[in-house]
């Protein structure tokens, strides 16, 4: 059987360095590849690949004594990523870029990039474990239960799977510090950052003007009987389970509960009015093949930081679901990824459509 | 990522120090450390070394030795060649035109457009034909008292093609305007002789034929008039100030001396192999054009454009399968923009993105290109397919 080659995606960080270093060390064939992504800013690079953090990678790569790449993924991305965002955005989705990056950019453009390098593996610094039984992958949430980032995982597909490694899955972020620090590799602490990586500074206004997409125009905010409460600016700009920046005096505090995208309106009320018993989902991607079985005890996360909340899951079509919650959720937002679990298994996802 | 070695085809880039030209350099780091500025023994001992290696440098270009500065680097020889020359042009006979190609390497072309941008000269590119070629007929039409100088590249480095420098200096010689060329690629392949090229300067760098990093000569014919851009202890005739640096300077004059004496030899095993390139590339490979000039071009130079490709994606792939090669717009932050000489040569964006270079040197043998060969093709069709896959 020829050897396995493992291209290790670097960004500069701690994280992938030290994914990286594990990998060297281990006895690995390894080449460290880095993508650039696309930047509304010509001459500003976007934030997760600036000039700094390519220098900082080559600099680790070397180090570690093994080649490496900047990939242009400059076009996938703006394709496949930001126009998408910028659009569904636009139409009063919340969606997660980050999600669709990862399922067509990294582990799609970026594998299929990487093979042709000769690797038979991608490696990437996410906290995450995956378990080989019975002739499939298993996804697990990382030992540090802070850090796991299955759920920007759980849109991958078996074969993805089967092409990709997490060295940092059994560790926590602490050991991997430390490590860092014995491997003697220089890597910068930086914050993690809430904003999108091609977002300057959270400005979605300007990102869809450069992008040429149309503003989505202002219009009345409601309250669920109907009664004009004030205008908004635009239905994009606004977040379901939102309080602040209405502009609207009220006794009692005011939430975004819909965006009513037919007519133009902000529908805005009490919090309990918030409350979910159930949602859909669509493009549901199930890692073992198929949903969860009926009565499996199960639970669902609808936000990348959220907690996590007992469901039921039901078919409805190929690739959609009824989720049924038995206590109500208060941040079910159309464009988000419902992502699923149990126990440690991340089963996988869908897209909240109502 | 190959477990044999991998196979270096990049010497238009850099080539290995000889053997031979790093003893010679050896005993000057060490034992023989003077400064040739300096009265005692320590610093006769080193300018004797350093007139030694001026000597053998002349004797190759067949020049006299005070016609030959060393400088830092070819791009110092080229900076110094085109500033000096402007300036001493301008203050003696108020000329302002500097005549250059669109196509030169980026130490004659920014050097030319700084002058232009900043010290009030004009800028006069001539065009090139689609080899990259200038026909002296178009030089002589632009030719008058208002020229400060003249400078075109002997051979080009992103297409090989050879310039036909006799006939172009003859021109600028006949009018008393000087000419200058960049012979950074010809050396060790082509003639040095200045009195042949008839040239007034000439640039070279000696890690292009064997010689160490960090050394190269500007030739000054007598009489050139020429202000310093370096000014100082007035080290090379007050001409380029600076300590000399010996053992690069000894080194420098090695490698030349052996190239010149070797030169037919290996001319003629460059030439085989890239013609086995550049037939099979072009047999093998759909879509894939030569550029520059079929016959007169450098004889271990090949260098194509393909369409629908991603350069720099096949230079990675390239060197993981263990092939180092270059490209016009080689790029390693990820943003490609296709160079401008292949735009220039009138090739589209969409060609010009997927250049490739391959040059070979002294220790390149036919079963490295028999090997090249066999894994190119494969790699452009991966890469092609992944390019497609993305116009959405």
């Amino acid at each position: 059987m020829p050897r396995r080659r493992v291209a290790v995606a670097m960004s500069g960080g701690v994280d992938s360095s030290v994914a990286a270093a594990l990998l060297v060390e281990g006895g690995e064939q390894v080449l460290g590849v880095m993508m650039r992504l696309w930047s509304p800013n010509r001459d500003r690079a976007n934030r997760c690949c600036s000039p700094d953090d390519m220098a900082r990678a080559r600099q680790i790569a070397a180090q570690l004594g093994i080649p490496f790449y900047v990939v242009d993924a400059q076009r996938p991305f703006k394709n496949r990523v930001v126009d998408p965002f910028a659009a569904a955005y636009a139409s009063g989705l919340t969606p997660n870029p980050c999600i669709e990056c990862n399922r067509h950019v990294r582990w799609t453009f970026l594998l299929q990039y990487a093979e042709t390098l000769g690797a038979t593996h991608l490696a990437t610094g996410h906290y995450a474990r995956l378990h080989f039984e019975s002739g499939r992958y298993h996804l697990l949430r990382s030992v540090d239960r802070h850090k796991d980032q299955s759920y920007v995982l759980s849109m991958l597909s078996q074969e993805q799977l089967a092409r990709a490694l997490f060295p940092l899955g059994e560790l926590t972020k602490r050991e991997v510090r430390r490590l860092a620090h014995e491997f003697g590799l220089e890597v910068a602490d930086r914050p993690d950052s809430q904003d999108l990586c091609f977002a300057i500074n959270g400005d979605y206004r300007s990102l869809l003007k450069e992008l040429g997409v149309p503003l989505p125009p202002p219009g009345e905010i409601v309250d669920p009987t109907g009664r004009v409460l004030g205008h908004h600016q635009g239905l994009a700009f606004y977040t379901i389970g939102q309080r602040k920046g209405l502009g609207i005096a009220a006794r009692h505090p005011l939430y975004v509960l819909v965006k009513d995208v037919e007519q133009n309106r902000l529908v805005v009320g009490p919090r309990h009015a918030l409350a979910r018993h159930r949602f859909d989902i669509a493009h549901t991607n199930w890692i073992l093949g198929g949903p969860p079985r009926e009565g499996e005890p199960v639970t669902v996360r609808v936000r990348y930081r959220a907690s996590e909340v007992p469901c039921r899951v039901r078919r409805l079509a190929a690739d959609r679901a009824r989720i049924e919650l038995s206590d109500p959720l208060y941040d079910v937002t159309p464009g988000q990824a419902a992502v699923f679990y149990a126990g440690e298994e991340c089963l996988g996802m869908g897209i909240i459509t109502s | 990522m190959p477990d044999s070695k991998p196979v270096y085809l990049d010497h238009a880039a850099t080539t290995p120090v000889d053997p031979r030209v790093l003893q010679a350099m050896l005993p000057f780091f060490r034992e023989r450390y003077g400064n040739p500025s300096s009265l005692h023994r320590y610093g006769q001992q080193a300018e004797a070394a350093v007139e030694r290696a001026r000597k053998a440098v002349a004797a190759v270009l067949a020049c006299r030795p005070a016609e030959v500065l060393f400088t830092s680097c070819a791009t110092e020889s080229d900076n110094l060649a085109l500033r000096g020359a402007a300036w001493a042009a301008r203050s003696q006979r108020g000329a302002r035109r500097i005549i250059t190609t669109p196509v030169e390497h980026h130490a004659v072309l920014h050097t030319a457009m700084q002058l232009a941008a900043d010290f009030d000269f004009e800028l006069d590119l001539l065009p090139v034909d689609e080899y990259g070629m200038v026909a002296p007929s178009t030089l002589a039409s632009r030719l008058d008292q208002d020229v400060a100088l003249v400078s075109i590249i002997y051979a080009n480095n992103e297409i090989g093609t050879i310039n036909p420098i006799p006939e172009l200096a003859a021109l600028c010689r006949q009018r008393a305007i000087p000419f200058h060329t960049d012979a950074v690629q010809a050396a060790g392949q082509l003639t040095l002789n200045v009195d042949e090229l008839q040239v007034d300067m000439l640039s070279l760098g000696a890690h292009k034929f064997y010689g160490p990093k960090g050394i190269g000569v500007l030739y000054v014919r007598e009489g050139t008039p020429l202000q310093p851009a370096q000014t100082g202890g007035g080290q090379e005739f007050g001409l380029r100030a600076g300590t000399h640096n010996v053992p690069l300077i000894v080194g420098l004059a090695e490698a030349l001396r052996l190239a010149a004496d070797e030169r037919d030899r290996h001319v003629a095993h460059y030439a085989d192999l890239r013609d086995a390139i550049v037939s099979g590339v072009i047999e093998h490979i759909p879509q894939v054009r030569l550029t520059g000039h079929p016959e007169k071009r450098m004889a271990n130079h090949a260098s194509f454009v393909m369409r629908g490709v991603d350069g720099n994606h096949l230079l990675a792939a390239l060197d993981a399968a263990g092939f180092a090669c270059s490209s016009g717009s080689a790029c390693k932050t990820g943003n490609p923009e296709p160079s401008d000489v292949l735009l220039t040569l009138g090739i589209s964006h969409e060609w010009a993105l997927g250049s490739l270079r391959v040059t070979v040197g002294r220790d390149t043998c036919s079963a490295d290109v028999e090997r090249f060969l066999a894994v190119l093709p494969d790699l452009v069709q991966r890469i092609r397919s992944l390019g497609r896959q993305e116009e959405v």
